[in-house]
């Protein structure tokens, strides 16, 4: 799939609008595993008033305010790269502000706004902000332990019959309080913002493997990233207001 | 327990703790009585151990008369100082100058909003200035109760994201908040876009130029949307006239120009370029109080450590020096200033420091991957375990403070801590100041 030899190519979408919540994290991540299993990786940022680059193996969407929401979406629709990408068999892993422009609408700034509809989802306001801890039980189809996150956002988020949810929720919100995050084909939305990939390693050897098509990568040592997740599932497990 | 602790006026030439010199005579009875309740109530909090009791006096005066801060402000000449970062030193920095012209009063322990403000004048007393630190979010109904002479924008970054409102909302807010007091003489950063879009509400403003290392919330035009360049020290929008203003103070070397071209040298006890381009802030504002560069220079060497920030301990053979980082641009900042030694990280993500950890990965690590002994600690050391393996920063994990000091050889210990975790180290410390 790559154009360039064998190099993994990652394109971080509009970090101009859309880097809220430490999304470079998701970035940063996947190069370093990528980089541990010796896989030659290529890493682009692609201002909003670029184009988009064809063909790359991996698009990453950040998570953003209203506005830059708004625009993002207006954008990537001229540019149409996105859309053509996700058609021929590229990776797309999209956050919060990034993952509701996937689907077909989403509320910002007073109004609905179009999105891209690479999703079969639409997003509207929730009744109140989703602030906290986020956890779920992943798609058993996908081969993951429990996503491990944080959530930050207004919206809530309705599935069409076109897209499976990523989770069943187990703490927190996700689009609705039932369900969180959505994928199809080889397009994933979560609203565990900024570095999710940080909590859920086995979802970014997911991206990976699904951008080389292998089934399987080597092991790497995950024992912060193992602590880590250990850590928080104790956190949400305990009363609330500990640390 | 309480010998190290300063005055709040301390660096502003006035002892606390004095109630009986206090002449509240020109009070209205109800703001006299509140007054007088803030400054006791202070006074119990300090002396049951909550903490400096900067916060909960004024709370409670506040409750007893609501423009309490109004009378309080009322026949001073006032000074604000608001932004993301900075604002503590920059206050103290600025209490130090304009007590060139006589006593200041001050809030320097950084309990920043109105109950905070209150508690500080009224532990004053009356005093003809008083250089105030306000969160930036109450920079509206502060301005209103005092009557400022001077306002000083210091920048405005991403801070607790889960909490504050976003970076470009607060811009809006200043901005109205300044066209609403037109007379309101603005000292603002020429070198932040955000900063800068807020200000240009105001007629009247003098620009610093302070230098900035973080640019991350200020690619995006606040104006019109467009890409905002940057080249050397300057910046422009793309799509509208928004451009770096020509600023009349700026840092050059380990000094200041000031307006006339005059260069001043500013030798600080406080470390980083950071704390020069404070001391130019400083300047500029106590400028607008008429008092000339040269006779502030020598007071700003006097600063010392703020409510524990830069503040150098003894401890076991180790020399420990304390770094407050509370968000990304702040971090950068912290790294520019920590030496070359064994370095201690610590991170919470309590109320006071927001609950998300996210933005650990808005901070780029690797100036601390040079060969130095690096420690982590606090709550949320997992998560930076996370984030230094990414950056390919080698750690040890310890589980306390008194365990980093003995994990490290005898001489300097760098410590460089988020805000809960940074005042639980300060604990240990007995309150160092
Ligand atoms: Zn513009």
């Amino acid at each position: 799939m790559s154009t360039d030899e064998s190099r993994i190519r990652i394109v971080w979408v509009y970090p101009d609008l859309l880097s809220t919540y430490g999304d470079r994290g998701n970035v940063l991540i996947l190069a370093r595993r990528a980089e541990q299993r010796r896989l030659p990786v290529e890493t682009m940022e692609v201002r909003s008033d670029q184009p988009v680059p064809r063909s790359a193996d991996i698009y990453l969407i950040g998570g953003g305010e209203d506005g830059p929401q708004a625009l993002a979406a207006q954008r990537l629709a001229a540019d149409g790269t996105l859309r053509a990408s996700a058609e021929s068999g590229s990776v797309i892993f999209a956050i919060c502000a990034g993952y509701q422009l996937l689907g077909h609408s989403f509320f910002a700034k007073g109004v609905q706004c179009p999105g891209l509809g690479l999703l079969d989802l639409h997003s509207d306001r929730g009744p109140t902000r989703a602030v906290g801890e986020l956890a779920g039980d992943i798609d058993p189809r996908l081969g993951l332990p429990p996503l491990s996150g944080f959530e930050n956002h207004g919206g809530r988020t309705h599935l069409g019959r076109g897209v499976n949810p990523l989770a069943r929720v187990t703490t927190g919100v996700g689009n609705d309080g039932t369900t969180e995050g959505a994928w199809f084909g080889k397009t994933l939305g979560t609203y565990s913002h900024g570095p999710a990939l940080a909590r859920n390693p086995a979802l970014a050897d997911l991206l990976l493997r699904w951008a080389i098509g292998a089934d399987r990568l080597p092991p790497l040592d995950d024992t912060w990233p193992d602590r880590l997740r250990a850590e928080r599932r104790a956190a949400v497990a305990a009363p609330a207001g500990r640390p | 327990m309480t010998g190290r602790r300063r005055s709040a006026q301390a660096g502003a030439g006035r002892a606390s703790g004095t109630l009986a010199v206090v002449p509240d005579a020109k009070l209205p009875l109800r703001a006299k009585v509140a007054s007088q309740v803030s400054r006791t109530a202070a006074a119990l909090s300090r002396a049951a151990g909550r903490g400096d009791g900067s916060v909960i006096g004024g709370w409670i005066g506040l409750k007893i008369d609501p423009d309490l801060l109004k009378h309080l402000a009322t026949g001073r000449q006032v000074a604000l100082v608001s932004g993301t970062n900075g604002k503590t030193t920059t206050t103290r920095l600025t209490a130090a100058a304009v007590g060139v012209l006589g006593d200041v009063a001050t809030n320097s322990f950084g309990a920043n909003m109105p109950s905070g403000h209150t508690s500080a004048l009224a532990k004053a007393g009356a005093t003809p200035y008083a250089v105030l630190e306000v969160d930036e979010h109450y920079l509206p109904q502060v301005l209103a109760a005092t009557d400022p002479r001077a306002v000083a924008l210091l920048n405005l970054s991403r801070d607790q994201l889960d909490r504050a409102k976003e970076v470009a909302m607060m811009a809006q807010l200043w901005r109205t908040t300044l066209a609403n007091h037109p007379k309101v003489a603005v000292v603002a950063n020429a070198d932040d876009p955000m900063v800068v879009w807020a200000a240009v509400a105001s007629p009247s403003v003098t620009w610093f130029s302070a230098g900035q290392r973080w640019h991350d919330d200020s690619w995006v035009c606040p104006e019109c949307g467009s890409h905002i360049e940057r080249a050397e020290n300057q910046w422009w929008c793309t799509g509208c006239p928004l451009r770096r203003p020509e600023p009349q103070w700026v840092v050059e070397d380990d000094g200041v120009l000031d307006p006339l071209g005059h260069w001043h040298k500013v030798t600080l006890q406080l470390p980083g370029s950071v704390n020069i381009g404070n001391a130019a802030t400083a300047l500029a504002v106590a400028a607008q109080f008429g008092v000339r560069p040269i006779d502030a220079v020598p007071r700003l060497a006097r600063v010392t450590s703020i409510a524990g920030r830069y503040a150098q301990v003894q401890r076991d053979g180790r020399i420990v020096r304390l770094l407050l980082a509370k968000n990304p641009a702040s971090w950068l900042e912290a790294f520019d200033m920590a030496e070359r030694a064994p370095t201690l990280l610590s991170i919470n993500a309590r109320d006071p420091d927001g609950r998300d950890t996210s933005w650990l990965y808005d901070v780029d690590f690797s100036p601390l991957a040079d060969g130095r002994p690096v420690l982590i600690t606090g709550d949320r050391a997992y998560d930076l375990a996370v984030r230094l393996e990414v950056n390919r920063v080698p750690f040890r994990h310890v589980t306390s403070f008194e365990d980093a000091v003995a994990a490290i050889p005898p001489g300097r210990l760098e410590v460089i801590a988020n805000y809960s975790a940074f005042q639980d180290i300060r604990a240990e410390l007995n309150r160092v100041n």
